[in-house]
């Protein structure tokens, strides 16, 4: 369920009209299964283009992303997002809403039988705590309460690798503080390995083992969090 | 991004002159419906016999065939070329994107009449079919006739197509882009992305743009009449004029009313489930390049619809106007005239529509006292844009005229002035196109946030003042569009136009219909050709209002 | 999203609309003053009738305001009432002409002229309409065909099966033909016709009559029904037009009833009559009583093909040529316009247009 990632040299980079502009260049990480870790970062330092090339937005230019052993992305190949076993939480929540709370978390199931996905549904439900929550739809409910639904989706189909894109910063204050904890405890409790990305400092220290920090496409140097 | 259930109600916005001022208007339009209904039931049932025994029943399963069909084709053509246009990038998307609006420009009754011509046996494209296989004659080998059910929906799908474009276009536009990462995320591929996510929140905005096409399906009476597909349109047209018998053709009318409504009120839901709302930093679907043998596909599948709806019915229409004036025609005085006409009268009926939508909108926001009654004049507003011409036409004469005797009664004026001076053809016009400028401008209302009105009262404007200074230049997008489509519509309007107009009073459209009677279609080509062209610019300036001036560029992202 | 048209280009515009409407509606609205006015509602086709028209206007000095009222004549000038300005209402067909008569929008008219040039059977007997010209609804067939003569009644026969254009049968210039059939048959046997046509049709029974000579050289059927002037206007088109080129592929027969043994020809007319509250009725007059003579007639002959009443005109050549002298049905018009709901109720039953 969980599993080593390896960043090896990976270059992201795209095409302007001035010539070649490099986002990442010569960037790697390698993080052990169940760790959670961290890059921190203003905007423009490359951190969320790292996450989606890991995701399998991006395309590499060269080095080599690789997950438990399988090539998610080199230079000459890479695997479409939908086979690459690796959940996102977004910024924008990014719930479908025209779907209810409990199809939302159902709707990466779609290889298991309706029992097993009923099942699997209602235990990530009280995973976040919104057991009761299933029939309602995103615009009925809060701003939390749509981020522990999007984990629970992201979870629900057993990923390798969970990815966080700033998933609480359109959060007010209490909230977010209330949720960074618990959504550390839960994926700890599951052994999940996850990457989060922030510009927000508490956030990183709060929910990651380790703090990459960012600098114009670079690591320049890690933090280990007393957590 | 909570969405708020409820918007806070609205200041008393409109007044009592405009509530008033929108009630008359909802009465006018109803009138003609009300007279129908009298029409319909006022000499008794007695010769509904023959009438439901043979006409009604084939009519109405011909209407539904067709209605079933034009939806198929036009959601299928629709829907499918705005996600090529929208989530791909391949060779000539740029132009291609707006140029499968131009079908709105072509009248349905000209694209059927040019087809007959184009397809006919002895005509270029079955001549250059017999010339490949080898075949001298038409009677050795001939396709079948176009004049037919599926000949219909062909051509009527083709034309109507972009009104379904345009609305899901529009919607997928705005599709955050991060929904369809997330289902992809979650195991869909692209393919599962587009059905189970992008096309279901888009399914409000294609159900108004079936509708409005359905809406013109049921409305056409020359293409249906021309291709012989007896349609209720058809039904009601040939009860009234060939079997003198208006009072049946009423009744037929009003059993048509009862699809219109079903019609109206698919719109109506479709865009009040409009709501799936906008965050500030809503990242648009990016386009995807497609390489090589796809993307030439992708240009090709575009493309067709545009070819078929607008390119090939154009050209024959250029084709035989320049064989009519080489062969020495040279444009005739009353051909000019009817330009001039058909322009002013376009005009008149756009002013009228658009100060009515906007009056009918504007007190239709009031959610003071009564905002049931508000609404209710809004939706009766629209009901005129349901009604075919000439049953609407027929049910305006008689309260017009009586009003008009009545005016010209009271100044002393002679024989009947609105008539004659052809007020009474624009207000049939307006009362056809009402729909267009009602809908869009309270579309565009809804998108004012009440919060501005609020700010402009605490700083002391009237509320009068504030529609004048505030929501009229914020209303600008939705106002033009509506006026450019009435513009257009109303250019191509034929039926109404051919029972109300004044004397020697002749506009594009009754030239060519006139031309077409007599059978002389080369010269109708010229009257037909110009409708296009001066349709053309109305079509080309929504398309850039509506779907922005240049595609969004497939540039990646970056941190 | 949407993107904003410049600011001001809207209002701008919106300022010219209203301009050029107020200024549009106030030259339309001012009352005509002319000297001498006749206000003319037809169904006919502006380019058939202007020749005459003109001549009149030059002969006379009367300016004829022109109004086309594609359909639905009746129901204009019954809504308009007493204040109608209608003079003359002209129109094609006599079911219509008897529409016009009997939903009382009509005058009767005292005209010694009229009444010498027209025969009795082609006017009524009051006065109340008068017909102007006569055309014949013949057989269209392809050259290759070996026929001479034809019965109407032949057209339902199994051995033109899917060689037959016509076009829709609700048309009026069909159900009175359809009428006549009744008159001369009985209803039973024009039930029995019809349903023989339709199982012969080559294609759906729409388009117009000029489309049956189309659809014959273009190989879709053999033969047709149509009226006779289309022939004069097709033959003498310009060489190389598509109308001359469908001329050419057609010969025309004169069919004939079956039971009648006068041997006549189906016939329609145009005509006219006063409308009931014209305002210059003198004027009306006076151009119905041009019309029937003898230089209108010769341009009726002329320039639409059609057949004069007037005796002793001279027919257009190649209407000479093509389809020869004209022996009508002598069944009066009146029992044709009596059958005509009949007929269309028929046309109906048996899904003719279906």
């Amino acid at each position: 369920m969980s599993s080593p990632l390896h960043l090896e040299s990976i270059q992201l980079a795209y095409d302007t009209p001035r010539g070649l502009h490099t986002v990442v260049d010569d960037f790697s990480l390698s993080l052990a299964a169940g760790d959670i870790a961290c890059l921190f970062g203003p905007s423009g330092c490359g951190k969320t283009t790292v996450l989606r090339a890991i995701a399998g937005f991006e395309p590499l230019r060269a080095g080599t992303i690789r997950l438990d052993e399988v090539v998610l992305s080199s230079a000459r190949s890479h695997l479409p997002p939908e086979q690459r076993r690796v959940g996102m939480m977004f910024q924008e929540y990014a719930l479908f809403p025209h779907l209810s709370a409990a199809k939302n978390v159902a709707f990466g199931l779609r290889r298991l039988d309706r029992a097993a996905q009923q099942a699997r549904v209602a235990e990530m439900l009280a995973l976040v705590g919104l057991a009761e929550a299933g029939e309602r739809y995103p615009h009925e409910l809060s701003g939390g309460q749509q981020q522990r639904i999007a984990l629970a989706r992201a979870l629900a189909p057993s990923p390798a690798l969970l990815l966080l894109d700033e998933p609480f910063s359109n959060l007010d204050g209490g909230t977010r503080e209330r949720l960074t904890a618990e959504v550390r405890g839960i994926l700890k409790q599951a052994g999940q390995t996850a990457i989060l990305v922030t510009h927000n400092e508490a956030e990183a220290h709060a929910m990651a083992d380790r703090i990459g920090v960012m600098h114009n496409g670079r690591i320049t140097h890690w933090l280990d969090t007393a957590a | 991004m909570q969405m708020t259930r409820r918007q806070p109600p609205a200041l008393q916005a409109a007044g009592p002159v405009w509530r008033l001022a929108s009630l008359a208007i909802a009465i006018g339009v109803l009138a003609p419906v009300l007279t129908l209904l009298w029409l319909a039931f006022g000499t008794g049932v007695g010769h509904w016999g023959p009438l439901f025994a043979h006409v009604l029943p084939q009519a109405a399963l011909n209407t539904a065939l067709l209605l079933a069909g034009v939806g198929t084709l036009v959601l299928l053509i629709g829907t499918g070329c705005a996600w090529l246009v929208t989530a791909h990038d391949f060779p000539g998307r740029g132009m291609l994107h707006w140029a499968l609006l131009l079908p709105l420009a072509m009248p349905t009754y000209i694209v059927a009449f040019a087809y007959l011509d184009l397809l006919h046996p002895i005509g270029p494209v079955q001549g250059a079919i017999r010339w490949m296989l080898g075949f001298d004659s038409p009677r050795q080998f001939r396709l079948p006739d176009l004049r037919s059910m599926p000949g219909a929906i062909f051509v009527l799908g083709f034309v109507l197509y972009p009104y379904v474009y345009m609305t899901a276009r529009a919607m997928f536009m705005t599709q955050p882009a991060h929904l369809l990462e997330a289902a992809r995320t979650l195991g869909e591929s692209r393919r599962g992305a587009f059905f189970r996510v992008a096309l279901p929140l888009a399914r409000p905005a294609l159900a108004v743009g079936l509708s409005l096409a359905l809406l013109e399906t049921l409305n056409d009476i020359g293409a249906s009449e021309f291709l012989g597909v007896n349609t209720l349109t058809v039904a009601v047209y040939t009860t009234w004029i060939t079997r003198s018998d208006l009072a049946g053709a009423a009744q037929i009318a009003c059993a048509m009313l009862f699809v219109v409504v079903a019609l109206v009120w698919l719109e109506r839901n479709g865009r009040r489930h409009q709501r799936f709302g906008s965050s500030q930093r809503m990242r648009a679907v990016q386009p995807r390049r497609l390489h090589g043998g796809a993307g030439w596909a992708a240009t090709a599948v575009t493309a067709l619809p545009v070819l078929i709806g607008f390119v090939a019915p154009a050209l024959y229409l250029v084709w035989e106007s320049a064989k009519r004036l080489l062969q020495g025609g040279g444009v005739s005085h009353g051909l000019i005239a009817s330009l001039g006409n058909t322009i002013a009268l376009a005009a008149g009926v756009t002013v009228v529509a658009v100060a009515a939508g906007l009056i009918v909108a504007w007190a239709a926001r009031s959610q003071g006292t009564s905002p049931n009654r508000a609404r209710w004049q809004a939706r009766a507003a629209t009901l005129g844009y349901a009604v075919p011409g000439t049953v609407l036409a027929i049910g305006l004469l008689t309260p017009a005229l009586a009003f008009d005797a009545a005016l010209a009664t009271a100044f002393g004026w002679q024989g009947l002035p609105l008539m004659s001076a052809g007020i009474v053809l624009i207000v049939a016009c307006a009362i056809r196109f009402l729909a267009m400028p009602v809908g869009g401008i309270e579309a565009g209302l809804a998108r004012i946030p009440p919060a501005i009105e609020q700010a402009s009262r605490l700083l002391g404007e009237t509320t009068a003042g504030t529609l004048r200074r505030v929501h009229l230049p914020l209303l600008q997008p939705a106002i033009a569009a509506g006026a450019l489509l009435v513009f257009v519509d109303a250019m191509k309007e034929l039926p109404a136009t051919l029972l109300l107009r004044p004397a020697n009073f002749d506009t594009l459209a009754t030239w060519l219909y006139a031309e077409a009677a007599r059978g002389t279609y080369e010269e109708g080509a010229i009257a037909a050709l110009a409708i296009v062209l001066a349709g053309l610019l109305p079509v080309v300036l929504l398309a850039r209002n509506q779907l922005g001036t240049a595609p969004v560029a497939p540039v990646p992202e970056h941190a | 999203m949407t993107q904003r048209l410049g600011a001001r280009t809207p209002a701008r515009a919106a300022h010219a609309l209203i301009g050029a409407t107020t200024a549009w509606l106030a030259i339309t609205a001012l009352p005509a003053h002319a000297a001498e006015e006749l206000t003319l509602y037809t169904t006919r086709e502006p380019a058939l009738i202007q020749p005459l028209i003109s001549a009149f206007s030059a002969q006379s000095n009367i300016k004829v305001n022109t109004v086309f009222v594609k359909d639905g004549l009746l129901e204009r000038v019954k809504a308009e009432g007493a204040r109608s300005p209608a003079d003359v209402l002209m129109t094609v067909d006599i079911g219509n002409l008897m529409d016009l008569v009997d939903g009382g929008v009509t005058q009767p008219v005292k005209s010694p002229a009229l009444e010498s040039a027209i025969p009795a059977n082609l006017r009524g007997a009051d006065g109340q309409w008068f017909a102007l010209s006569m055309r014949a609804r013949v057989l269209y067939a392809d050259k290759a065909q070996p026929l001479t003569s034809f019965r109407y009644e032949d057209l339902a026969n199994p051995k033109y099966k899917g060689k037959v254009c016509i076009r829709a049968g609700q048309h009026p210039y069909n159900t009175a033909l359809v009428a006549a059939l009744i008159a001369h048959d009985g209803e039973a046997k024009a039930e029995q016709w019809l349903r023989g046509v339709k199982a012969n049709l080559a294609r759906k029974a729409t388009g117009g009559d000029r489309d049956v000579a189309r659809d014959i050289l273009g190989g879709i059927c053999d033969i047709g029904i149509a009226n006779s002037y289309y022939v004069g206007q097709m033959k003498s088109a310009k060489e190389g037009t598509d109308a001359r080129k469908w001329g050419d592929a057609i010969k025309v027969v004169r069919p004939t009833f079956a039971n009648a043994k006068s041997g006549g020809t189906h016939v329609n007319i145009s005509g006219a009559s006063v409308a009931k509250n014209a305002p210059q009725r003198a004027n009306a007059v006076k151009l119905l009583e041009f019309l029937v003579s003898e230089p209108a007639q010769a341009l009726y002959a002329q320039a639409n093909y059609e057949y004069p009443v007037r005796k002793g005109v001279a027919l257009d050549p190649i209407i000479g040529q093509t389809i020869g002298e004209l022996k009508v049905d002598p069944l009066p018009l009146t029992e044709i316009a009596k059958y005509r709901k009949q007929a269309s109720a028929l046309v109906d039953k048996v899904g003719f247009d279906q």
